[in-house]
């Protein structure tokens, strides 16, 4: 209890016993967090820590003070507010906005614990630095040191390049190990000299049955292509791109240095864009659960509903992650409570008979702590999107419409926002790109390859891209990729760009 | 307060004036941007300044929402993109950054540009006056300020919020705590002592074109001067074979038409600065701009001789631009050097087309006085 209060140091008595009851009520629910320190800060010093990006001690760089004047210029004219900050760390830092009524405070503890239970629980959270509020000090302090020894517009100017190709690393394989893994051999059998082929063992008089002459040949021949493939490098594509030029780019050490801090931040702030919905879903939850069940006062309820209403509302073409994720975790939370799910409901097809299932199961609690520890969006959503839930929100999918040249809903049909909304979320909104080859031309270019489905890639940004992709390679860097359906390759040989069609 | 955002956000604006001023002929010549006054924002559209990335391109891309509507209907107005209209989607690498910057800014970026040195001053020291304005409301004041609307309202919530307003029988009874008070400011109000004025030939010679040219001219001339003193007294005359003052929204705006008596204006402008302006006091700019068609020899030599008996001993300096056009003459001009050559309070500069704006403005103001 010392330590606990130690760290609300610093809060005004009348937040600090606030403090206290919510953080009963947010244990009672039965959420689990690390120790959460709570701060006031002003209005300016909220937007200087959001432009961060949570981090007030992170290293200096311009787009820190073009995310601040916009958060300035928003947040003066009314059209946004920062409520609330929380950082993933042990112990969670979170920042409550000065001046806010003790109403909103109520709203935004509880939020905050929540969020906090999230990052300490969701395995995709696993990965992350538990201390990086220390590591970004550490990070500002190296970066700083570089510009002293080697001048601001220089690191400044290499630390827009690292930022450029931030969102080339492989989310799916998150650990910040270094891999220099060569290649992955320990699944061949050692006894096998080069251009043998395995075989089925077999009787001897079985043998030409088994394993036919003409099948080995052609298994031979076939590894004989491979060993020629294999010979190229990387082996296999690599999608954690800034790795790759980290480790065989030529770089200086303090660039290597730099591009590993932008990558080590990159994978840090990865699960929060895999699990904005679940995640805002999670905490919008709990605190409506809390506020309405227990914390309001009665004189609240008129401001508490006025802006839980505004926090959630939706508009036409941006999904809100709030709404959208509170709604799913109570989708879920009905439909496990009254059985709604498995076999036996989903193969019924009377309307009535839905209508009034309920089981009375009660599992949905139980169902809902389990989602928040192994889900992230995309997982989420492909598995609890229901019909039912597609309609009662109305959800639509919606698209571009080049002969009426403005956005147009397209359907309303469960399967097709479904999978806009899983394309939406795949990789961040990202495009999937990964380096497919070092030797290019055989000439030490790099080859980017962009996965593509069915969206092309902006080809001004590109163009900028596979420029500062050149400046790490120091050799012509290329992508392949499509345009209006026709497979092209776009280079940058360090002079001029240019875009080839490609034949397949 | 010092943040350290402070730091990053000072950088980041210097990238934005580094791409300005490479723009700065273009928004210079271009006349959106007159009749604004100094201390607004403007939005500039600039080159993006901003981290490239690979990225989906915008237009193909489709989204989820929720919301009423059938297959078909476009999402509300409200949402729509913008720049829908046109071919935005074909063109390669048009990122566009709408950055807010204000006037003066611009008028530094400018000056810094067109190394326009700073002004002398003449006068005496800067009179300071306060004055208090009304901005907020609070809780705590004096009684004689409460703000009885806002009390009132304060004390409907509350009383709503509590259950006790019945509105059957309204009855609001604000307590202590519902008192809302106005709150002020105070502000310093400087006392300018610059002034300058505008002489517009306004004359059926002078195409709109002409008048646009002019215009945008003094409104940069305006704006560099306004970051050189606090407070500046701006004066306007426009003038065809009579002068009259007008207000800046007229200068900026009129059309109108007539013969050309320069002598008019160069009498009213002497007036004005006998009346209102004693010359110890006053730094005084009047600039003329006409398309140099005056209406007589005549009435020339009188133009030149209020000049040399009455404007120039207490200006500053006095600037004389000459806009080319078609139909004028341009005789003035030459009339004008001929005379004054060797005195160099009397900058005259010929304006050939809108590209010719920024070399006008380092003639006039690049001497500083």
């Amino acid at each position: 209890m010392l330590r606990s209060s130690r760290w609300t140091f610093g809060l005004p008595r009348y937040l600090e016993e606030i403090r206290v009851v919510i953080r009963e009520y947010a244990v009672e629910c039965g959420l689990d967090f690390f120790p959460t320190f709570f701060e006031v800060v002003n209005f300016d010093q909220m937007n200087e820590i959001a432009a961060y990006g949570g981090f007030p001690t992170r290293y200096p760089h311009w787009r820190h003070g073009m995310e601040y004047d916009k958060l300035r210029k928003s947040s003066t004219y009314g059209l946004s507010k920062i409520y609330e900050l929380v950082i993933n760390n042990d112990p969670c830092t979170a920042y409550l906005l000065e001046g806010n009524s003790t109403v909103d405070q109520k709203l935004v503890m509880a939020h905050v614990y929540a969020h906090c239970d999230f990052f300490k629980n969701n395995q995709w959270f696993a990965h992350t630095n538990r201390h990086m509020i220390d590591e970004m000090a550490n990070h500002a302090a190296r970066i700083r040191r570089y510009m002293n020894r080697f001048g601001v517009e220089k690191v400044e100017r290499f630390l827009d390049l690292c930022l450029s190709i931030d969102n080339l690393i492989d989310i799916h394989n998150p650990p910040l190990v270094r891999s220099n893994q060569t290649d992955w051999d320990d699944e061949a059998d050692d006894t096998l000299g080069p251009g043998d082929v395995p075989k089925l063992t077999a009787k001897p008089y079985m043998e030409s049955y088994i394993n036919p002459p003409e099948f080995i040949e052609e298994q031979k021949e076939r590894l004989r292509e491979e060993s020629i493939q294999d010979a190229s490098f990387p082996s296999r594509p690599q999608r954690d791109v800034m790795e790759f030029l980290m480790t065989h780019a030529p770089l200086k050490q303090w660039q290597r240095s730099i591009l590993e801090i932008v990558r080590e931040e990159a994978y840090y702030f990865a699960p929060q864009g895999q699990t904005k919905i679940m995640n805002e879903g999670w905490a919008t939850y709990w605190h409506s659960k809390i506020m309405t069940e227990k914390a309001l006062d009665a004189s609240e309820i008129v401001d508490y509903a006025d802006h839980a209403s505004m926090v959630t509302a939706t508009s036409g073409k941006q999904l809100n992650p709030y709404k959208m994720g509170v709604e799913l975790f109570r989708h879920i939370v009905m439909c496990w409570d009254k059985g709604r799910y498995g076999k036996a409901w989903d193969d019924c097809d009377d309307m009535e008979a839905r209508c009034a299932w309920d089981t009375g199961d009660g599992l949905g609690m139980e169902k809902i702590f389990q989602i928040r520890r192994t889900h992230n969006d995309i997982t989420f959503i492909d598995e609890f999107l229901t019909h039912e839930f597609v309609r009662e929100q109305k959800m639509f999918a919606f698209g571009y419409n080049p002969r009426h040249r403005r956005y147009e809903i397209e359907s309303r049909q469960f399967e097709e926002v479904k999978q806009q909304l899983l394309s939406q979320l795949t990789n961040m909104g990202q495009p999937p790109i990964a380096v497919v080859d070092a030797n290019g031309s055989n000439r030490g270019e790099l080859v980017l390859e962009h996965d593509h489905r069915g969206i092309d890639l902006d080809p001004g940004y590109t163009m900028e891209v596979l420029t500062n992709l050149y400046a790490f390679w120091k050799r012509a860097v290329s992508i392949r990729t499509k345009a209006d359906g026709e497979p092209i390759i776009a280079t940058f040989d360090g002079s001029e760009f240019k875009e080839e069609k490609i034949g397949e | 307060m010092n943040l350290k955002i402070h730091q990053d956000h000072a950088r980041f604006r210097q990238i934005v004036k580094g791409r300005i001023r490479k723009e700065l002929r273009k928004f210079i010549s271009s006349g959106e941007l007159i009749g604004k006054e100094g201390d607004k924002f403007v939005s500039i559209p600039l080159p993006q300044i901003d981290i490239p990335r690979f990225r989906f391109g915008d237009r193909s891309k489709g989204g989820v929402g929720q919301g009423d509507g059938e297959p078909g209907d476009p999402l509300s107005e409200g949402e729509q993109d913008g720049s829908s209209e046109g071919q935005a989607g074909d063109q390669e690498g048009q990122h566009v950054l709408e950055v807010d910057v204000s006037i003066e800014e611009l008028a530094e970026i400018l000056g810094e540009e067109l190394e326009l040195p700073n002004l002398e001053d003449k006068g005496k020291d800067r009179l300071v006056s306060t004055r208090d304005r009304y901005v907020g409301i609070r809780r705590v004041g004096p009684e004689s300020l409460r703000h009885f609307k806002r009390t009132f309202r304060e004390a409907l919530k509350r009383q709503i919020a509590a259950g006790i307003y019945d509105p059957k029988r309204p009855m609001i009874i604000p307590i202590r705590d519902d008192r809302r008070y106005r709150s002020w400011k105070t502000e310093s109000v400087f006392e300018s002592n610059a002034l300058i004025i505008y002489m517009m030939d306004v004359s059926g010679s002078m195409g709109e074109e002409q008048k646009q040219m002019v215009r945008i001219e003094s409104f940069w001339i305006d704006a560099w001067l306004s970051t050189q003193y606090q407070g500046l007294e701006k004066r306007y005359i426009i003038h065809d074979a009579t002068a009259r003052e007008v207000d800046r929204d007229t200068f900026f705006h009129t059309r109108e038409s007539g013969g050309t008596m320069i002598s008019s204006a160069y009498k009213l402008c002497a007036e004005i600065i006998d009346r209102d302006y004693p010359e110890q006091e006053w730094n005084i700019y009047p600039f003329h701009f006409s398309d140099g068609d005056n209406w007589s020899t005549d009435d020339t030599r009188l133009s030149l001789d209020i000049l040399e008996n009455r404007l120039v001993p207490v200006s500053n300096m006095f600037c004389y631009g000459q806009v080319h056009s078609p139909y004028g003459s341009g005789q003035f001009i030459k009339d004008l050097v001929a005379k004054f050559s060797d005195e160099d309070k009397i900058i005259t500069s010929e304006i050939p087309d809108r590209d010719g704006i920024p070399d006008s403005i380092k003639t006039f103001l690049g001497k500083g006085r």
